[in-house]
């Protein structure tokens, strides 16, 4: 490439890609899907939009890949964009999560405000509302809060064996990385399973169900993000100076730990009732 | 792999390739803004419809209040979503970002390629909406660009319209959260060396600033919406206080995202006006650092006044207070750019070409939406003058005469650049002066409209307010007139082909686009310019 290019500096100039137009077609055909579905219509449009998107990213990532490692376009400034490039992406993320927490606190923090006298009467003036029997925090929610910060410390251990050009320390660290993640969700699911209260017809199911359901589905792309860079690993990619690809998992990670933090705090613990239930 | 037989053509990738495989930041931000022109077009057209309807009392040509309401709501997410973000931003700031800081591309050039598609999918859920059922009164969302529940909740608008529209505002978020990304990290990491920050031209630096409201108040909206999606489709009741739900939930996180918006539509106005002003009044810009941090002062505060939207709804005192009182600061950068703009000509040897008309235009009607924004942020005086036409007047007087008058000066300014022909001076000139007065006259009377209390989104009103509204309906005409003479503008530019030079400006136009030739090569800054 750099023979035919007479390009005088180390940005990476792309070549022209199908993958965003694609993305484009996918988005349409999902989302009209999904609102067909909503509407009565047949479920089965949305997930051949859902699957273009998954085609895509594979695709996309695919080619990112084969340009950083094979054919040498992520030189030191290009890097240096894609740190900048995932630091916002993850400011831009905290900013979706800053959405829902204003949702919890909304309610939480004013439970018996006299202006909305509809909703005082629904929750009896109280948080957790009345009627609601909130999870103990100092069970599984406890633990899967030692599962993630457990994972961050063996993520970190796996960071310092790539410096190290430890292979072996690598891959061990983000094989339990993962493991760890993958233990985090199914505790989850098993929760989500038992929970004394459901996702529809109040505000604390909807405030409880989405807010950590946004979480764990940041937990399921952020361990696959992990298993992308397990795989990497293990084929050999990354070097001791290079390592992007997995930094940002890394950094992705720690911002999903953080989140849960204020989720467990906040959600779990400060908004327990007295009535509590040990998931089951 | 589809790229590994590109190399050859690398240089200069044809059809679909270019058009449709773009990583071009030229080429895309073509793409933006052909589709800023149809979609302004089409939210002009819903306008003159509206003015039409509105020249006198009684229902004249929409048939149901619905169908007015659908417009009158389809035209101000067009305008906001699909005209003005994209012109300002990736369409000039595409363009003109990478080469006014000596890049030879944006920082990411193919997620960039997504953020245009992702737009082109928002804009095809929000024509799909429609035509599709809102209530049972007809087709399309009829509820306000607002989307406030519960208009826009299943009681409201139990149809698939809202549904899209919601979707629509998803993917018209993802396209400018993943574009603000890609513009923050490109001004940041290319500029050319020497180019410090504080020798950045000041429309990167209004670029910036837009880039950093969008990254962090787009995510909100995107979460206020999705409340909205499940409330409608899964049972959950954020906005409903029958299920321990908060309809001023919605209002908060609407406007925490609203807010910050309205300084994106006019941010990159301002840095475009900076850079005509100066060159055609062929002095450096005043008190440029003064003007970069003005702007970089209504960024943050723009993050902190969200609530003056809400003065209505039952706040506490002191909560009004504290929003008036922070609303009433941003008058003071504000103020700073008016009068830095107006000491920049003072004393200069000015050059009234067609830009330069728009930036004049803009700077005097700009101050008339400012001063009436101070007005209506007085929680006092909004008690009366809420959701009245008083509030249209004013952020039209913003919007329409400030944020899209910035369009066109930017167009006609960087029109010689980017499609290497001159325009017509006279019909830039006829164009501009039929957008001025038809403008004018359009939204200066709805001022009187509102103080005397006329509301907003009504399809029909008191034969009271005829005279004014037929006088605004007037003004509407002449400038749909105006719309088809820029239409025509372009096209004669095409058809007569005259050459423009590669700096038609002359020795005012000192930023870095006006080194490379018109139309610029398709790959620029090879060799990265050194900026002393």
């Amino acid at each position: 490439m750099a023979d035919v290019h007479v390009k005088q500096h180390d940005y990476h100039l792309v070549d022209p890609s199908p993958w965003p137009v694609v993305t484009g077609i996918s988005a349409v055909i999902l989302t009209l899907g999904a609102v067909y579905w909503f509407h009565g219509g047949t479920p089965w449009i949305m997930p051949v939009g859902a699957l273009g998107i998954v085609y895509v990213m594979f695709a996309w990532w695919r080619d990112v890949i084969n340009e950083a490692q094979y054919k040498g376009d992520h030189t030191r400034v290009v890097q240096l964009h894609l740190r900048y490039g995932m630091i916002m992406f993850i400011a831009s993320e905290v900013m979706f999560f800053v959405a829902w927490f204003w949702a919890y606190f909304d309610v939480a923090l004013f439970p018996g405000d006299a202006h909305e006298y509809l909703r005082v009467e629904a929750i009896g003036g109280v948080w957790p509302p009345k009627n609601i029997t909130t999870l103990d925090p100092w069970h599984f929610p406890l633990l899967n809060t030692l599962i993630l910060l457990t994972s961050g410390t063996t993520v970190t251990w796996a960071h310092h064996a790539l410096i190290e050009n430890d292979r072996k320390g690598l891959v061990q660290g983000l094989a339990l990385t993962i493991l760890l993640g993958i233990a985090f969700t199914c505790v989850q699911a098993y929760e989500y399973a038992h929970a004394p209260f459901t996702f529809t017809g109040g505000i604390y199911g909807s405030t409880f169900f989405m807010a950590t359901g946004f979480h764990g589905a940041h937990v399921i792309i952020g361990t696959i993000f992990l298993i992308v860079c397990l795989l990497r690993a293990m084929r050999g990619h990354f070097t001791p100076t290079h390592h992007f690809g997995f930094e940002a998992a890394a950094w992705y990670w720690h911002f999903v730990d953080v989140v849960w933090l204020f989720l467990f705090t906040f959600i779990y613990v400060w908004g327990a009732g007295v009535a509590v239930e040990h998931g089951g | 792999m589809a790229n590994a037989a590109a190399h050859a053509e690398h240089h200069n990738p044809t059809g679909i390739r270019r058009w449709l495989f773009s990583t071009n930041h030229k080429d895309i931000g073509t793409l933006y803004l052909i589709e800023a022109i149809f979609a302004g077009v089409l939210g002009g057209l819903f306008s003159a419809a509206m003015r039409a309807e509105l020249a006198e009392p009684g229902v004249q040509f929409f048939h149901s209040a619905h169908a007015f309401n659908a417009v009158a709501t389809a035209h101000g997410v067009i305008m906001i979503f699909f005209m003005i973000m994209p012109a300002l931003i990736g369409g000039f700031g595409n363009w003109f970002v990478p080469l006014m800081i000596g890049a030879p591309d944006m920082a990411f050039p193919r997620m960039n390629n997504v953020s245009y598609w992702f737009l082109v999918a928002a804009l095809i859920l929000l024509v799909v909406s429609m035509f599709v059922p809102g209530d049972a009164e007809g087709t399309g969302f009829a509820g306000g660009w607002t989307i406030y529940p519960p208009l826009s909740s299943k009681a409201g608008q139990p149809g698939p319209a809202m549904d899209c529209v919601i979707f629509a505002l998803h993917l018209a978020g993802a396209s400018s959260i993943l574009g603000a990304i890609n513009f923050i990290t490109t001004i940041l990491n290319m500029r050319a060396p020497g180019m410090t920050l504080h020798k950045m031209p000041l429309f990167v630096w209004s670029i910036l600033v837009t880039a950093f409201l969008l990254l962090l108040a787009l995510p909100v909206l995107a979460g206020a919406i999705t409340m909205l999606l499940t409330d409608r489709n899964f049972g959950t009741t954020f906005f409903d206080p029958q299920g321990g739900g908060d309809p001023l939930l919605f209002q908060h996180l609407f406007w925490f995202f609203g807010h910050p918006e309205v300084y994106i539509l006019v941010l990159p106005a301002f840095g475009v006006i900076s850079q005509v002003i100066s060159t055609f009044s062929k002095k450096p810009v005043f008190g440029y650092l003064g003007m970069a941090y003005a702007m970089v002062a209504i960024d943050a505060i723009g993050f902190v006044v969200w609530a003056h939207h809400m003065y209505t709804v039952g706040m506490s005192f002191p909560a009004q207070a504290y929003f008036m009182v922070a609303t009433m600061v941003i008058a003071v950068p504000t103020g700073i750019k008016v009068f830095s703009w107006i000491a920049t000509m003072w004393g200069g040897s000015i050059e009234f070409r067609t830009p330069m008309l728009w930036a004049i235009g803009f700077i005097f009607l700009f101050t008339i939406g400012g001063v009436t924004g101070v007005v209506i942020s007085n929680a006092g005086v909004d008690r009366s003058l809420h959701d009245t036409y008083y509030v249209i007047a004013h952020f039209h007087y913003t919007m329409s005469l400030g944020a899209t008058f910035g369009i066109f000066c930017a167009w006609y300014y960087w029109f010689p650049k980017m499609t290497g022909y001159s325009y017509s001076e006279f019909l830039g000139k006829l164009h501009f002066w039929l957008t001025f007065i038809g403008v004018n006259l359009v939204f200066f009377p709805q001022h009187f409209l509102g103080l005397s209390g006329m509301p907003r989104r009504i399809v029909d009103y008191p034969d009271a307010f005829a005279g004014w509204n037929m006088v605004s309906s007037i003004g509407a005409a002449i400038s749909t007139v105006g719309m088809f003479v820029f239409l025509y503008t372009i096209a004669e530019a095409f058809m007569r082909k005259r050459r423009a030079a590669d700096n038609p400006w002359g020795v005012g136009a000192t930023t870095l686009e006006w080194t490379v030739s018109s139309p610029p090569p398709f790959h620029t800054f090879e060799t990265l310019p050194r900026i002393k």
